[in-house]
């Protein structure tokens, strides 16, 4: 599936919640199950530091695509970060590069995603894409 | 306009009252009536102080202490109003040690830069606490930097207060001034200010107090502390935000640098020399914020108004009905149990990140503080990455704190 269709398919899931708790269950159920970055890598070169919460990010690439691990010291972070792996790890560099997250906005966790909330997810994605671009170079 | 203030009557402490006069606590947030409980980092403004902003636009606005016109002489009485009742809130002796600025953030960067060059050279000491604000650490190391002055720290125990036999240990003919939180805007503890000046002052040594929290919940009397400067800002104190207090002893700020220069603060100006102005001008560089200290000394004297033991004993009532509620979820634990407190909790719960934990109180309605507050070295003290934060202001009632105690349980069974 290409990014679009995974985040239609997110956006789908997500209708199916009736309110905000079920919502919250389910991204803190996507949190604790997230496989979790090799521990070698959660180190200070993969930290990415927000002032509320923190982010791991780890980026490898194979053939044209990149695979992406990741983790979060926060649970709802973590669990906003598993929609964003399944959204785009496994994919190809340059769609990683040109893609438009409008997913988060459409399940309601747009806060979530806001440069002020200083959780690590708005400079994750930018890292994410930032790889995205150096692989396509590298390429 | 009259300048000097009259002592108005004292009015009853009645919770249902007070919290009307706070339009802002009836409003919904994220669809459930809003609680707020962060009134630690910024309080909500009463009716009395917003309109005092729009009168003094609608009716005084012009620049003060220059018009020959009758408007700026008004606008000028209006600021120099909130500037006397400023100084009879805080019992200082004169209005000339009473000076607007931003905040206590700048109140502090202007003692440090203005007493610390003045006074402080290479291998003196200044001593500050574990448990004290960036505000509090980051002007005193600047200074450090620039004069080779050494920063000493009082070691904060585990309960969360100060260890006062280190205190009295690192108070030596080294150290050259002292800068103390009053209350601690993350662990709540009341700090013993009186005395450590008392102490500081046997060796000569000033003592500067930050009071941006305990503004709002102690009375404050700088002559009974005999602090040398005491900084506290507006908006915590049900104020407007952008204006703030430095109380500072005449004989100090006769003997200091001013801070900034500029229109205001001189007397004449040449190419060749500037004289100063008088106190409190001296540090008053540029127009001042005018609405903001008229509408600061409407919001103080909205305080005092109200009889302060029955607020005091109000949010001591919180605190503990707060502290007895909580302690009974499973896994939370608090972080600043000191004997004193004001009205502020700190907690954790085990094996729940604070943004997770505030992240759901905030869809139940409840505004809660989550972080480091400000005081990362405290967090690295206690070794934990921040804390959930409730703080309590005389318009919380106990609801609010069903409320809360509420949604920690229920937030709780969902990140287990
Ligand atoms: C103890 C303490 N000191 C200093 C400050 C800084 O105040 P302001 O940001 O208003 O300058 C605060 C505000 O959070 C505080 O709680």
């Amino acid at each position: 599936m290409d990014i679009n269709q995974i985040q239609d398919e997110i956006i789908d899931e997500f209708a199916f919640f009736e309110d905000w708790m079920e919502k919250y269950e389910y991204i803190i159920d996507l949190g604790k199950n997230l496989p979790l970055i090799d521990p070698s890598k959660k180190d200070e070169d993969h930290l990415i530091k927000g002032c509320q919460s923190q982010v791991w990010l780890e980026a490898k690439d194979q053939d044209s695509t990149i695979q992406f691990t990741a983790d979060s010291d926060a649970v709802i972070t973590k669990g906003i970060i598993a929609l964003l792996i399944r959204v785009l790890s496994g994919q190809k560099a340059q769609d990683i590069a040109e893609t438009e997250l409008y997913f988060i906005d459409k399940i309601g966790l747009r806060e979530h995603l806001s440069p002020t909330r200083s959780n690590g997810l708005v400079s994750m994605v930018k890292q994410m894409k930032m790889y995205a671009l150096a692989f396509q170079h590298k390429s | 306009m009259d300048t000097t203030t009259e002592r108005t009557p004292i009015r009853p402490f009645e919770i249902t009252e007070i919290r009307r006069d706070f339009p802002i606590l009836f409003r919904e947030m994220n669809g459930k009536p809003m609680v707020f409980l962060d009134s630690a980092a910024s309080s909500q403004k009463p009716r009395v102080v917003m309109d005092a902003l729009v009168h003094y636009y609608e009716h005084l606005n012009a620049n003060v202490h220059r018009g020959v016109y009758k408007l700026s002489q008004e606008a000028t009485d209006a600021h120099e109003r909130g500037r006397e009742v400023t100084r009879d809130f805080i019992n200082a002796a004169s209005t000339k040690e009473v000076l607007f600025t931003r905040g206590t953030t700048e109140g502090i960067n202007l003692v440090a830069q203005c007493y610390g060059r003045q006074f402080i050279k290479a291998g003196d000491e200044i001593l500050i606490s574990g448990m004290e604000h960036h505000s509090n650490i980051v002007p005193w190391q600047m200074l450090a930097e620039q004069t080779g002055a050494v920063l000493k720290v009082i070691p904060v125990t585990e309960r969360g207060e100060l260890d006062m036999e280190a205190f009295d240990k690192l108070l030596t003919e080294r150290t050259r001034f002292v800068s103390i939180v009053h209350i601690s805007n993350t662990l709540g503890t009341i700090n013993p200010v009186k005395e450590i000046i008392d102490k500081a002052h046997a060796l000569d040594v000033p003592v500067l107090v930050d009071g941006a929290q305990s503004a709002q919940h102690l009375a404050i009397d700088v002559q009974a502390l005999d602090a040398d400067f005491f900084v506290f800002s507006g908006h915590k104190v049900f104020g407007p935000t952008g204006i703030g207090i430095l109380y500072g002893k005449e004989k100090w700020l006769e003997a200091m640098p001013p801070y900034q220069g500029g229109g205001e603060m001189i007397k004449t100006v040449t190419f060749e020399k500037t004289t100063y102005n008088e106190l409190p001008f001296k540090y008053e560089a540029g127009t001042p914020d005018i609405s903001g200290s008229v509408a600061l000394g409407v919001a103080l004297e909205y305080m005092q108004e109200i009889d302060h033991d029955a607020i005091q004993a109000h949010e001591q009532d919180l605190l503990q009905y707060a502290t007895e509620g909580l302690s009974q979820i499973e896994g939370i634990r608090f972080v600043g149990e000191a004997a004193r407190k004001a009205s502020v909790i700190s907690f954790l719960l085990e094996g729940a990140h604070p943004y997770d934990v505030g992240t759901l109180l905030d869809k139940l309605g409840i505004a809660v503080r989550t972080g480091h507050h400000c005081t990362q070295p405290l967090m690295d003290h206690y070794g934990i990455p921040g804390t959930v934060r409730a703080s309590f202001a005389l318009y919380n009632n106990r609801e609010d704190v069903d409320r809360l105690v509420a949604g920690v349980e229920r937030a709780a069974r969902m990140l287990r």
